[in-house]
C-alpha cells in the first residue's frame, strides 16, 4: 500500500515536473542554441556506441536465425527475411533505446543532478528563469530529433552486419540473404518500429531529467537518482513495448 | 529595503522559522547570523523567493511577494542578485558567460553593451582579464568574486550573499567583505549576508539579525553586538577560544 502511495506521488510530482518543462522559453535564441549543442551532444556522441552494437547485434542475430532455420524445408531467404524483420520491429528500437537510456539518460541524470547539488538550478530559478524548462526542454525536443534517426541508422547497420557476416562466414547464399532482406517489405513496420522509438525517446529523456531535477542532497543522492532514473526508464519502456506491439500489432 | 513581517517556515511538523519580523535596510551590508541549522539559509530562501514561508509577509520597497502575480513575481528576480555559498558559477561556461548570462537572459542590450558591462563588473571585483577562463581554473576567492560579479550583472536592487566567506583563508575573506561593502554603498544596494564569521560580523555589520534556533534573538550593529547583554548572542561571539580571551581582554 505504502508503495503505491510513494509511486503514485512520484508520478504526480513527475506530471507537474513535465508541465514546468513545457513552457515557452525566455529566449528563441538561446533556447535553439542550447537544442543544436543537445543534438551535436546526443546524436555524435551516441553514433560510435550506437554503431558497434547494431553491427554485432546483427551479426549475431544472423548467424543464430540461420542455424535455426537450417532445413532443406526452409527457403533460405527466410534467414534475411527474419533478421531484417526483427531488427526493425524490436532489437534496433527496444535494445538499442535501452543502450540509450545507459548512456544518454545517465548523463542528462548526472547533469542536471550535479547543478541540483552545487546550486546552479537555484541561480537559474533566482534570476527569475523557469530552470526545468531552460535545462530539460531542449533535452527533450533533441531526444524526440536525435533517437528515431539514431534507430534509423541504427537498422542500417544491424542488417550491414548481418550481410558482412554472411558475405565471410558464408552459412548462405549472399544473394538468398539479399532477397530475403527485400522480400514482403511493409512500410507499416517501420511506421511502428518509430512510434515505439519516439514515445521512448520521450520517456528516457524526461524520466532521467525528472530524477536529476528532483535531487536533493549531495554526491550520494546524486549516484542513487541516476541509478533510479535508469532503472525506471528502462522498466517503464519495457512495459510500454508491450503495450505498444499490442495496440499496434 | 526588505521588510519581513511575521514569517513562519515549517518543514513538516518541524517549525524552522518561528515569527520573524525584522527589516533589511537600503544602502547597508546587512547581516544574518547564527550557527549553523539556526535557519539562516532558509530565512534567505524565503527573501529570495526559492521557499515559501506558511505564515508572515516579506515586502520588498513595499511590494508584498505574496500578492504579485507571476509576472510581477519574475519582475522582482530581475532586481535580486544572489551570491551563493559555493559559488554556483555555470561550470559549462566561461566566466564571461557567466556573468553574461543573466543579461543574456533577462535584458534585450545589444552584445556590445552586455560585453561593456561584464568588463564593468569583473572590473569592479578585480577579475578583469579572466573573461576566457572557466570556473574550474578559478581558486575559491576568484570564483567568489566572479559570482559577485554576476549577481550585480543587472544592476540589481537586493544582493543577497550565503556565507560568501566560507572556505577562503581570513586575508580572501577581508578582501570580499571589503567588496561587497563598497559595492553596497556604491551601487545603494540593499544587501543581506548570511555569515558565521566573525571577522565579517565586526568588520561589515551595519545591520546585524541574530538568529536562535529559528527566532530572531538579537538585532543591533557591530558597534554594540561585543558589548551586548544577550546571552543567546554572547555563547555564539564568544564561543571561541579566541574570541573568550578578547572578552576578557575588554
Amino acid at each position: 500500500m505504502k508503495l503505491i502511495t510513494r509511486t503514485l506521488e512520484v508520478f504526480g510530482e513527475y506530471i507537474l515536473f513535465l508541465g514546468k518543462v513545457f513552457r515557452k522559453p525566455e529566449k528563441g535564441k538561446i533556447f535553439f542554441n542550447k537544442l543544436i549543442s543537445e543534438m551535436d551532444m546526443m546524436g555524435v556522441g551516441s553514433l560510435l556506441i550506437v554503431a558497434i552494437v547494431s553491427i554485432t547485434m546483427g551479426s549475431v542475430i544472423t548467424i543464430q536465425t540461420a542455424l535455426q532455420v537450417e532445413s532443406n524445408w526452409i527457403p533460405h531467404w527466410t534467414v534475411g527475411f527474419t533478421v531484417r524483420t526483427s531488427v526493425v520491429m524490436e532489437l534496433c528500437p527496444t535494445i538499442i533505446s535501452l543502450l540509450l537510456v545507459g548512456n544518454l539518460g545517465s548523463r542528462i541524470t548526472s547533469e542536471i543532478g550535479s547543478m541540483k547539488v552545487t546550486e546552479q538550478v537555484d541561480a537559474l530559478e533566482v534570476m527569475g528563469i523557469n530552470s526545468a524548462s531552460y535545462l530539460v526542454l531542449p533535452k527533450i525536443i533533441s531526444a524526440l530529433i536525435v533517437i528515431p534517426l539514431l534507430i534509423i541508422i541504427s537498422i542500417f547497420f544491424a542488417l550491414f552486419g548481418g550481410y558482412i557476416t554472411v558475405l565471410i562466414v558464408q552459412m548462405i547464399p549472399i544473394y538468398d540473404f539479399v532477397d530475403g532482406l527485400t522480400s514482403f517489405f511493409r512500410m507499416y513496420d517501420v511506421y511502428y518500429a518509430l512510434t515505439k522509438t519516439f514515445i521512448f525517446a520521450f520517456v528516457m529523456s524526461s524520466v532521467c531529467s525528472f530524477y536529476g531535477y528532483r535531487i536533493e542532497g549531495g554526491a550520494l543522492e546524486l549516484g542513487k537518482a541516476n541509478t533510479q532514473g535508469i532503472v525506471v526508464a528502462s522498466f517503464i519502456i519495457l512495459v510500454l513495448n508491450l503495450v505498444i506491439t499490442q495496440v499496434m500489432l | 529595503m526588505i521588510e519581513v513581517k511575521n514569517v513562519s517556515k515549517y518543514f513538516g511538523d518541524k517549525k524552522v522559522l518561528d515569527n520573524i519580523s525584522t527589516q533589511f535596510y537600503e544602502g547597508k551590508v546587512n547581516l544574518v547570523i547564527g550557527r549553523s541549522g539556526s535557519g539562516k539559509t532558509v530565512l534567505m530562501k524565503c527573501l529570495i523567493g526559492l521557499l515559501y514561508p506558511e505564515e508572515g509577509d516579506i515586502l520588498y520597497s513595499g511590494r508584498n511577494f505574496n500578492l504579485l502575480s507571476d509576472d510581477e513575481k519574475k519582475q522582482l528576480r530581475t532586481e535580486m542578485g544572489m551570491v551563493f555559498q559555493g559559488s554556483a558559477l555555470f561550470d559549462s561556461m566561461t566566466i564571461q558567460e557567466n556573468v553574461m548570462f543573466p543579461l543574456d537572459m533577462l535584458t534585450d542590450q545589444s552584445f556590445e553593451e552586455k560585453l561593456e558591462r561584464v568588463n564593468f563588473c569583473l572590473q569592479r571585483v578585480d577579475l578583469s582579464g579572466s573573461n576566457g577562463l572557466y570556473p574550474a581554473e578559478l581558486s575559491g576567492g576568484m570564483k567568489k568574486r566572479a559570482a559577485i560579479a554576476r549577481g550585480i550583472a543587472c544592476q540589481p536592487q537586493y544582493l543577497f550573499c550565503d556565507e560568501p566567506n566560507s572556505g577562503l583563508d581570513p586575508k580572501t575573506s577581508l578582501l570580499i567583505d571589503q567588496l561587497i561593502t563598497e559595492i553596497t554603498h556604491d551601487f545603494n544596494m540593499t544587501t543581506i549576508v548570511n555569515t558565521h564569521d566573525l571577522n565579517s560580523v565586526i568588520t561589515t555589520g551595519e545591520n546585524i539579525n541574530f538568529i536562535y534556533e529559528g527566532e530572531l534573538a538579537w538585532v543591533g550593529t557591530k558597534d554594540n553586538i561585543l558589548i551586548s547583554d544577550n546571552e543567546l548572542l554572547n555563547d555564539f561571539i564568544y564561543a571561541q577560544p579566541l574570541t573568550q580571551m578578547i572578552r576578557k581582554g575588554l
